[in-house]
C-alpha cells in the first residue's frame, strides 16, 4: 500500500507543473489588460501603462515571470492581488472553508439519496419509480444552476419565505470567525439562533449545488446495481436463501460501488465548478465567486493562484479515491 | 428593600433591552465587494461607496443630491486673484474614529490634507508606493500630479495648495471620493508597526460611519461614528450586505433582508412600483450613452455623412428596447441635469427619406462599416449589442450595411481609442464631479485624441471655448461658453447622442432621509428606518 501510495505521489509533481503552466499561460491568452482595467473608462495614457506594467512585473519575458511566479509558489508565496493588494494566500484561505462547507454539505445530500434512489430504481427496474426517478434525474442533469438556483429563492425565500434569500447566516448575528465554517463558528460563538440561522442560509445552496451531483450518482448507482445484479454471484446468494437486504445490501452494493466511488470523486471537480455559478447567485462568499470576480478584472495573480490551489485540492481528493478504490479492490493495488 | 432592589434590577434590565431593541440596523444589498479602503488607488463607484463616503470626508463635499461642491472639513477658502494659490482653513476640534484598532491622540490638522493629497501626487513620497501596485489613477485620471505645484502647511488649520495653472473644476475635483482625506497619525502608527497595507484594509476617517469589520465577499459593517462633526446618523448600524445578482438583490429587498438596492433589473422596476412595501426613487443620472465616428476616417470625415447617419437613429427605439423606458434619448453631449446644458439645442429628426438624401447628396454608395458594441452592460447602456442591432436595422433601410463588432472589454477600451479605429463605437462616460469640463473637454478636447475622444474629434473652435471655460472661475460666463460649446458639437456631429439613463433606487416603503445622488453615489448617514 506504502508503494503504490508513493507511485501515486509521484505522478502528481508532473501533473501540478503542468497546471501551473496553464494556469499561468491561459488566463495570458485571453485578450484585456488587467492595467487597462485599472483605469476603466477613465483612459491610462501609454507612459503611464508603461509604468504600472513595470510595477506589476508585466514588462519582462513571459517566461521569467513564470519561472518567478514557480519559484514563489514553491515557498508558498502565491503572490499578491492586482486588485486588493492583498496576499493571494491568505484570501484563498478566508474564503475557502466557505465553499468547502457548501460543497461537502451539497455532496452528504447527493450520496444521502442519490445511492439509495438509485438502488431502489435498479431493484424495481421499469416500473413507475424507476422511470419517474431516472426522468428526475435526466432534467435534474441538465437544469442551468443559474436559473434553478433563482427559481428556488423566488418560490422558497420570496413566495414562501421558508429560507433566506442569500448570505451564510443572518446580520443579526456578529461573531468573529474562528474555524471559517460557519455551522461550527455559530455553535461556538454561543449566540442562541445562530446554528439555526447558517443551516438555513445552507439549505437552498447546498440543494442546488446537490442537484447535478445528485443525478449523476443515481443513475451510476442503478446502472452499476444491475450489472452487478445480473451477476452469477448474486443469482448464488439468491439461490443460498439469503434474505433480499442481504444479496443487495452487502453482496451487490460493495461491488457496485466502486464506478459510484469515481463517479463521486469526479463529482467533486464538478461541483467546484458548480459551486462558481452557485456562491454567486447565493452571494455566498467563497472561492468560486472570489474566482469570476477576478476574471472580469483580470486579476492574473489571483486567478492564476486560485487555479493552481484548487487544482491541487482536485488531485489530492483524486489521490484519496485511487486509495479508496485500493481498500475496496485489493486488486488495484498492484 | 430587597423588593426596591427586584424593581431597580428589572427596570435596569428593560432599558437595556429597549435600548438593544431600539438599536437601528440599516441594511444596504451593495452590489459587489469594495476593491479595498484607500479611495485614493481605485476608481469604481461600489469602492467609494464602502469606503469614502460612510468612512472619509473631503475638504469639500457635494451638496446632497447636486453636483456643488460646498464646506466639508475645509470651513472656508481663499483663491488667489490669478487662480493657482487655493488657501483651505480647516474646521477646528474635527476628530478622527476610534476604533478596535486605533486610538487617535489629535484632532485633524493640515498634516493630515498634506499628507493624503501629497502621496498622490508626489512620486517620492513615502506614501505614494506604500502598497505593491499602488497606483493612483483618479487622481493621475484628473491631472493632480501635473496641475499641483505643492500642498504646503501654514499652520495646523491652514493649507495653501498651489497650481501649475489656474483650474476652474479644481475644487469639484477635491470634492470627489479619491481626495478623501486620511488620519496622518493613523498611518504614522502603520509605518512603525511595519504594517503600511493595513491603510488599505482598516481604514479611519472623520467620516459619519466607523468601520467594524469586513467579511472579504460578504458583508461590511460600520457603526455610527459618535464624535462626527456635522449631523450625527439617525441610525446605528449600517451594513453592506454584498449581493451580485440584481435579481437576488430585490429578493432580499422584498423579503426585508435589506432596505435599500443599487441597479435592479429594468424588466424588475415595474413590479418594484406595484409591490406596496417598496418605494421607487428615480432621477435622470449623470452620465451619456453615445455612438463616435472616427472624425478622422473616410468617409465620417465628412460632416454631411455623419449628420445623415444620425438621422437614421431611432433613440426612442433603443431607449424602449434596452432601457424599457428607463432613459431620456441625449440631444447635448452632457446631462440635462448639468448647469450649462444648452435647452435650445434641437436633436436631429429620426427622417430616413431625409437621411438617405443627404448621403446621395454626398456622394457615399453602397456604404459598409463596423459599429463597435461594448461587451459589458455600464448604467448609461444596458445592452450596446441590442442598441447595435437597432442601429443596424436602422441604417439598413437607409442603404448602409453595418457590421457589428465587440471585444473582451479591456481590448474595446484599448481598441476603440486608437486613431485609426474602423468605423464608430458605442460608448458612455459617468459624471466624475459634476463640471461640465469633465465631459467636453475630457471626451471631446483636441488633447484626448487617441484617448479619451472616441470620436478623434479636434475642431480648434470648440476647443479654445472648453479650454477657457477652464480657466475663468465665474460659473455665469462659464454657462456661456459651454453653451456655445454644445451648438458647435450638435452642428459638426462628431457622435450621435444616445441616451442618458435614469438612476433608479428601489427601497423599503418605511426608508426616509436617502437622497439619490446625481453622481451614482449612495449614502446614508441621513437615512432612517421606520419599520
Amino acid at each position: 500500500m506504502f508503494g503504490f501510495l508513493l507511485r501515486r505521489l509521484a505522478v502528481l509533481i508532473p501533473t501540478f507543473i503542468g497546471v501551473s503552466i496553464i494556469a499561468f499561460s491561459f488566463i495570458r491568452l485571453l485578450p484585456g489588460d488587467p492595467v487597462e482595467l485599472l483605469s476603466g473608462e477613465r483612459v491610462m495614457s501609454p507612459e503611464r501603462h508603461a509604468i504600472i506594467s513595470h510595477d506589476l512585473g508585466f514588462d519582462r519575458p513571459i517566461v521569467v515571470q513564470y519561472f518567478d511566479y514557480l519559484g514563489g509558489v514553491m515557498t508558498g508565496d502565491f503572490g499578491t492581488s492586482i486588485v486588493s493588494k492583498k496576499p493571494i494566500l491568505d484570501q484563498f484561505w478566508s474564503l475557502f472553508p466557505a465553499t468547502v462547507e457548501l460543497s461537502f454539505c451539497a455532496i452528504i445530500l447527493a450520496i444521502a439519496l442519490g445511492i439509495p434512489a438509485g438502488m431502489i430504481a435498479a431493484i424495481k427496474r421499469g416500473s413507475i419509480f424507476d422511470q419517474g426517478l431516472m426522468g428526475i434525474a435526466l432534467v435534474g442533469y441538465s437544469m442551468p444552476i443559474f436559473w434553478w438556483g433563482l427559481l428556488l429563492i423566488i418560490l422558497f425565500s420570496g413566495t414562501l419565505q421558508w429560507f433566506p434569500v442569500s448570505g451564510r447566516i443572518s446580520l443579526m448575528f456578529f461573531f468573529k470567525p474562528v474555524t471559517g465554517f460557519m455551522l461550527i463558528d455559530s455553535l461556538m460563538s454561543g449566540q442562541k439562533g445562530a446554528f439555526a440561522s447558517a443551516l438555513s442560509h445552507l439549505a437552498l445552496p447546498s440543494i442546488v449545488l446537490a442537484t447535478i451531483p445528485l443525478a449523476v450518482i443515481a443513475r451510476q448507482t442503478r446502472s452499476a446495481m444491475l450489472e452487478v445484479l445480473s451477476e452469477d454471484y448474486v443469482r448464488t446468494a439468491r439461490a443460498k436463501g439469503l434474505s433480499p437486504f442481504r444479496v443487495v445490501g452487502i453482496h451487490a452494493l460493495r461491488n457496485a460501488m466502486i464506478p459510484v466511488i469515481t463517479t463521486i470523486g469526479l463529482q467533486i471537480g464538478v461541483m467546484l465548478a458548480g459551486a462558481i455559478l452557485t456562491e454567486t447567485i447565493f452571494s455566498w462568499p467563497g472561492i468560486g465567486k472570489w474566482m469570476v470576480d477576478s476574471v472580469f478584472r483580470r486579476d492574473y495573480a489571483v486567478i492564476q493562484g486560485g487555479l493552481l490551489l484548487i487544482a491541487a485540492i482536485i488531485m489530492i481528493v483524486n489521490l484519496i479515491v485511487d486509495l479508496l478504490y485500493g481498500l475496496i479492490n485489493p486488486r488495484i493495488r498492484h | 428593600m430587597k423588593y426596591k432592589l427586584t424593581l431597580a434590577a428589572a427596570l435596569l434590565s428593560a432599558t437595556m433591552f429597549a435600548g438593544a431593541a431600539s438599536a437601528k440596523t440599516f441594511v444596504y444589498c451593495s452590489e459587489g465587494s469594495p476593491e479595498g479602503f484607500d479611495p485614493g488607488i481605485y476608481t469604481a463607484g461600489t469602492t467609494f461607496d464602502a469606503s469614502a463616503h460612510p468612512i472619509y470626508n473631503r475638504l469639500l463635499e457635494f451638496k446632497p443630491g447636486t453636483t456643488q461642491p460646498e464646506a466639508a472639513l475645509a470651513q472656508s477658502w481663499e483663491i488667489s486673484a490669478d487662480g493657482t494659490v487655493y488657501t483651505f482653513k480647516l474646521r477646528p476640534n474635527v476628530k478622527f474614529q476610534t476604533t478596535d484598532f486605533f486610538k487617535p491622540t489629535r484632532n485633524l490638522t493640515a498634516d493630515d490634507v498634506v499628507f493624503s493629497i501629497g502621496r498622490q501626487v508626489d512620486e517620492k513620497n513615502a506614501w505614494n508606493k506604500y502598497i505593491s501596485g499602488a497606483s493612483w489613477e483618479y487622481a493621475e485620471g484628473m491631472g493632480f500630479p501635473k496641475l499641483i505645484k505643492s500642498v504646503e502647511k501654514v499652520d495646523d488649520l491652514t493649507v495653501k495648495m498651489t497650481l501649475n495653472r489656474p483650474e476652474a473644476p479644481f475644487l469639484a475635483n477635491l470634492a470627489m471620493p479619491f481626495a478623501s482625506i486620511l488620519s496622518k497619525e493613523y498611518a504614522d502608527s502603520l509605518e512603525k508597526a511595519g504594517k503600511k497595507e493595513q491603510l488599505n484594509q482598516q481604514p479611519v476617517g472623520t467620516g459619519p460611519f466607523t468601520f467594524v469589520g469586513y467579511q472579504q465577499d460578504a458583508v461590511i459593517r460600520y457603526t455610527k461614528n459618535k464624535d462626527f462633526w456635522g449631523t450625527a446618523p439617525k441610525i446605528d448600524d449600517l451594513v453592506f450586505a454584498i449581493t451580485t445578482d440584481a435579481a437576488v438583490r430585490y429578493q432580499k429587498l422584498k423579503a426585508n433582508e435589506c432596505q435599500l438596492m443599487p441597479y435592479p433589473n429594468a424588466a424588475d422596476v415595474k413590479s418594484m412600483k406595484s409591490d406596496s412595501n417598496l418605494k421607487v426613487l428615480e432621477q435622470e443620472g449623470l452620465n451619456i450613452a453615445y455612438l463616435a465616428y472616427n472624425t478622422t476616417q473616410a468617409p465620417f470625415d465628412k460632416l454631411e455623412v455623419r449628420q445623415a447617419l444620425n438621422k437614421a437613429i431611432n433613440k426612442k427605439a433603443i431607449v424602449d428596447a434596452v432601457f424599457q423606458g428607463m432613459a431620456t434619448p441625449a440631444v447635448n453631449p452632457i446631462p440635462p441635469t448639468m448647469w450649462s446644458y444648452n435647452k435650445d439645442t434641437k436633436d436631429d429628426t429620426y427622417d430616413l427619406e431625409a437621411s438617405k438624401k443627404m448621403l446621395a447628396d454626398a456622394g457615399v454608395k453602397n456604404l459598409s462599416m463596423k459599429v463597435w458594441a461594448m461587451p459589458v452592460s455600464r448604467p448609461y447602456m444596458l445592452n450596446a449589442r441590442r442598441a447595435a442591432e437597432i442601429i443596424q436595422d436602422d441604417f439598413a433601410k437607409v442603404g448602409v450595411k453595418v457590421e457589428i463588432v465587440s471585444y473582451e472589454w479591456a481590448e474595446y477600451l484599448n481598441r476603440s481609442k486608437a486613431k485609426d479605429r474602423d468605423g464608430a463605437a458605442i460608448m458612455g462616460w459617468t459624471g466624475d464631479n459634476g463640471d461640465p469640463d469633465n465631459f467636453l473637454d475630457t471626451l471631446l478636447g483636441c488633447d484626448a485624441v487617441g484617448g479619451n475622444n472616441r470620436a478623434q474629434w479636434c475642431n480648434k473652435e470648440f476647443d479654445a471655448l472648453v479650454k477657457k471655460a477652464k480657466t475663468v472661475s465665474d460659473v455665469g460666463e462659464r454657462t456661456k461658453l459651454y453653451e456655445q460649446a454644445q451648438v458647435i458639437f450638435k452642428k459638426e456631429a462628431p457622435w450621435a447622442t444616445i441616451d442618458h439613463s435614469l438612476a433608479v433606487v428601489p427601497m423599503r416603503k418605511g426608508v426616509t432621509g436617502f437622497t439619490q445622488s446625481p453622481l451614482g453615489d449612495f449614502t446614508f448617514e441621513a437615512v432612517d428606518i421606520a419599520e
